[in-house]
């Protein structure tokens, strides 16, 4: 009845999660239903299947659900770091396997631990998320003023390029859901613009992004696209008008 | 069809009622139509030719040169401005305003599609694979479609909504076996304004018409029953070469202009092209010509020995479909909705961000008179999911967003209308909040009444009547299926979160109905507060069979004859439904079948 294919049960009512916590059997939290969310948004969005346009406003709604989550977890301070190896040999396969747990204030309060989400990523097929997925989990939270309580330990020297980077990829994912439009003359004739999936275009998405002033990822993802995007757009409209009027006339 | 010869001799525009008048302090919308100038004065060689010679009181004439088209056309108003878009044609060098991807156009020679009478009553009896195209939408004989006098069905227990209606089985269309073409998936279903036709499209481009048979006198007990009227190919598959992306063929809504003549018009739209359709009926055809055989062959004229005047004679009736005009090249995004404006002259089509305004006898031609699009695409967190006319004002009309909200604009206000005159929102319920509380709000159909004064809106969960005069709250709501609250993330996870929903009103607008999974659909009678779910299944395929109402528990204790939440059937859903304008007939599209239910006459 429900789609197959991922082996981990969604929580609904009180129901435990089996065995892919390392070693943590507990009632399911709140943190882990947002994160495990978050990573079936992300899946969602990158699984559009080229052939047909995909469907604008299922993209909207579930970017609007990844950012909303987002929103939520920049002000709980709780972003969940994993000690990723993030050199520029980044493996596709397998998110890093990380004992690194993090607390929230929440849970501090109760008690609780948060297990590492790691387990849940492992049931992922091999997927270019897992480019997003990994980058999504070396920000850090740069709440550590406003959260004294939190001990989030790890700190990533490239934390404010793993954001753009998130953003860049939305980025992306936006681009591709608004038009097919190639980035250059030879595309046009190629099949499908797949640049997205490149690990290289992640990486110098990577080098590219300018420094993020603020700490806020929201505000990042809102902000204006790099003076990059935006030249790259006014010259693509005018070749592509270009080509327009070519085919039109013939 | 480019080009304005037929299309501006066409006297369907002229046979419709005028535009009301405008108040003077607002700008006129569009200009009376110009009158038709006489065309063709001649040159001075032509004169020289083979006329007569001038008497003595003609005037010198003027050399004057022969127009190379006649300018007998209704004409927008010239437009500068961003709203307008001038569609280039093929050829065309003005390009003023925004360029929009060519597409290439179906070929109109295999949209016809000619069905005689008999072969119509046959489809409704048995599968008759006629031609390769054709849908299996007769299946195998139904027995029960033909009311046999006396049988009466156990009455159902309790009554059901609707000033206690008892819904009875009425027929089942489509294919018996549970192996779905993809194909012959339903995907809109409409009543036409009188309620004798009954449209559905489907996603193979396909649009089948039943017609309901006269009443006859000794079947007194049931009303007429509909049959396959007409089918036609409307839409084909394309291949958008810019984007190397296709464009599906799959209609999303067809939409019923009311009848002026003998011949019957509809629109049809795919995701990027709208098509208006005339539906006629021939039964006489011309006999006896002098220069051609009956079967066509034209005769020697040396053999003609008499002449003969070509009579009308009477033929088996022949319904024919053509594709009238063809609206095309004007939407980026996929089209949701259409709607015809009550001055029957205009209407409009809604994408995700944009919605235009047509002209039904301009093609190449509208006007942007909505556009959500944000400058810059990354900021887009809302889309356009449904729009509509309003029924009696021809100047307002509503779209609803992905977040919930319904915007009501007046066409007098501007031209673009970007700002509302009415926002139609619900302050959320924070006790209900949850991550997935905006996608569940989404609206996925919006529909006015009858008499135009309330509207309402579908959205996940519910359906909410809204008073046009109240801005704050809906009037009524109604749960359609609350059990599915706990269960979001996984009808997230299998994307049914994302499943849109239509509802409908009755004639009197005292019920309204929508669908559910299962196969399931829920009527709400809005007078007497109670309702009722019904199932389309096969298993009630006797005639008449007084539907039983069902019942989905949600909590743990499950009574006889209930279903629990966990053993429904998330892939059986009933997104489309249609209520007949005049009587206690509605439509239902499963995924492959329809289902057509009366109330029980006694």
């Amino acid at each position: 009845m429900f789609a197959r294919g991922i082996k981990r049960k969604c929580f609904d009512g009180e129901e435990d999660i089996e065995g892919t916590l390392a070693g943590f059997k507990s009632v399911p939290s709140y943190n882990l239903q947002r994160q495990s969310l978050l990573d079936m948004s992300l899946v969602k969005l990158q699984l559009c299947h080229m052939l047909v346009e995909p469907n604008l406003c299922r993209s909207v709604l579930i970017a609007n659900t990844v950012r909303q989550i987002q929103e939520e977890m920049t002000q709980d301070g709780t972003w969940q770091v994993i000690n990723a190896q993030n050199t520029g040999q980044a493996s596709l396969d397998r998110l890093v396997s990380s004992d690194i747990l993090c607390r929230s204030t929440k849970e501090q309060n109760e008690g609780k631990l948060v297990p590492s989400y790691s387990g849940f990523s492992k049931d992922f097929e091999n997927t270019p998320s897992q480019d997003i997925i990994s980058d999504l989990s070396t920000v850090t939270s740069v709440q550590a003023p406003r959260n004294p309580q939190s001990n989030n330990v790890w700190e990533m020297e490239n934390s404010q390029e793993n954001r753009g980077n998130f953003q860049k990829s939305l980025d992306q994912i936006f681009e591709t859901l608004e038009n097919k439009n190639p980035n250059s003359v030879e595309d046009l004739f190629s099949d499908v613009d797949n640049s997205y999936y490149d690990l290289d275009t992640v990486l110098t998405g990577m080098m590219n992004n300018t420094k993020m002033g603020h700490c806020d990822v929201l505000e990042s993802f809102s902000s204006q696209t790099t003076t990059n995007s935006n030249s790259n757009c006014k010259s693509d409209i005018n070749e592509l008008d270009h080509i327009v009027e070519i085919l039109v006339e013939s | 069809m480019r080009g304005p010869g037929p299309e501006a001799r066409m006297g369907v525009g002229g046979c419709w009622p005028r535009l009301p008048a405008l108040p003077l302090s607002s700008p006129p919308l569009y200009r009376p139509r110009a009158p038709r100038e006489v065309v063709g004065h001649f040159t001075e060689e032509e004169t020289e030719a083979g006329e007569r010679p001038p008497g003595p009181f003609a005037l010198p004439r003027k050399k004057l040169r022969r127009r190379k088209r006649p300018r007998a056309r209704a004409r927008w108003p010239a437009c500068t401005s961003r709203s307008c878009i001038a569609l280039p044609s093929r050829g065309s060098r003005s390009r003023r305003h925004a360029v929009r991807e060519p597409i290439a156009r179906p070929p109109a020679a295999h949209s016809r599609r000619l069905l005689s009478a008999r072969r119509r009553r046959a489809w409704g009896a048995a599968a008759a694979p006629e031609a390769g195209r054709e849908p299996a939408r007769a299946g195998p004989a139904v027995p029960g479609s033909r009311c046999r006098g006396g049988s009466r069905a156990s009455v159902g227990e309790g009554a059901g909504g609707g000033n206690d209606i008892q819904w009875c089985f009425s027929q089942v269309k489509g294919a018996v076996d549970d192996d779905v073409a993809e194909a012959d998936i339903i995907s809109t279903v409409e009543f036409n304004h009188s309620g004798e036709l009954l449209a559905t499209g489907d996603k193979g481009g396909r649009v089948v018409i039943f017609q309901q048979e006269q009443e006859n006198k000794t079947q007194t007990h049931s009303r007429g029953e509909y049959n396959v009227y007409s089918t036609f190919q409307s839409h084909e598959p394309e291949f958008d070469y810019l984007k190397s992306l296709e464009i599906e063929e799959k209609i999303n809504k067809i939409r019923w202009l009311p009848q002026k003549n003998a011949a019957q018009f509809l629109l049809s739209t795919n995701d990027k092209t709208i098509k208006l359709w005339k539906i006629s009926e021939r039964d006489k055809r011309p006999e006896g010509y002098n220069l051609k055989e009956e079967d066509g062959r034209y005769r020697d004229p040396t053999t003609v020995t008499t002449l003969r005047v070509p009579v009308f004679r009477p033929m088996d009736l022949m319904v024919e479909a053509s594709p009238r005009r063809i609206f095309a090249n004007a939407h980026t995004y996929h089209i949701n909705s259409i709607s015809i404006n009550s001055d029957y002259e205009t209407y409009l089509s809604a994408d995700d961000l944009r919605i235009n305004l047509w002209h039904l006898e301009i093609t190449d031609r509208s006007f942007n008179i909505v556009d959500i699009k944000p400058a810059n695409m990354e900021e887009l967190t809302e889309v356009i999911t449904a729009a509509e006319f309003h029924p009696n004002s021809c100047n307002t009309f509503v779209y609803s967003s992905s977040k919930g909200t319904i915007r009501l604009c007046d066409m007098r206000a501007s031209a673009l209308c970007d700002r509302h005159s009415k926002l139609f929102e619900e302050p959320e319920d924070p006790s209900n909040r949850s991550f997935f509380s905006e996608i569940i709000s989404s609206i996925s159909d919006v529909k006015f009444s009858h008499s135009g004064r309330y509207m309402m809106t579908r959205d996940y969960l519910s359906v909410k009547i809204w008073d046009l005069n109240m801005e704050n709250r809906p009037v009524e709501t109604y749960q359609v299926h609350e059990y599915l609250r706990s269960k979001l993330c996984s009808l997230y996870e299998n994307d049914c979160i994302f499943d849109k929903f239509e509802c409908c009103w009755n004639g009197s607008d005292s019920v309204v109905m929508t669908g559910s999974y299962n196969n399931f659909f829920r009527m709400f009678d809005r007078n007497t507060k109670r309702d009722i779910t019904l199932e389309a299944s096969r298993e009630n395929n006797k005639p008449r069979t007084v539907l039983k109402p069902r019942k989905v528990c949600a909590s743990g204790k499950r009574k006889k004859d209930e279903i629990s939440v966990d053993s429904l059937d998330f892939n059986k859903k009933i997104l489309h439904t249609a209520w007949h304008p005049k009587e206690n007939i509605i439509a239902v599209a499963t995924t492959n079948n329809l289902y057509i239910f009366q109330d029980k006459v006694n």
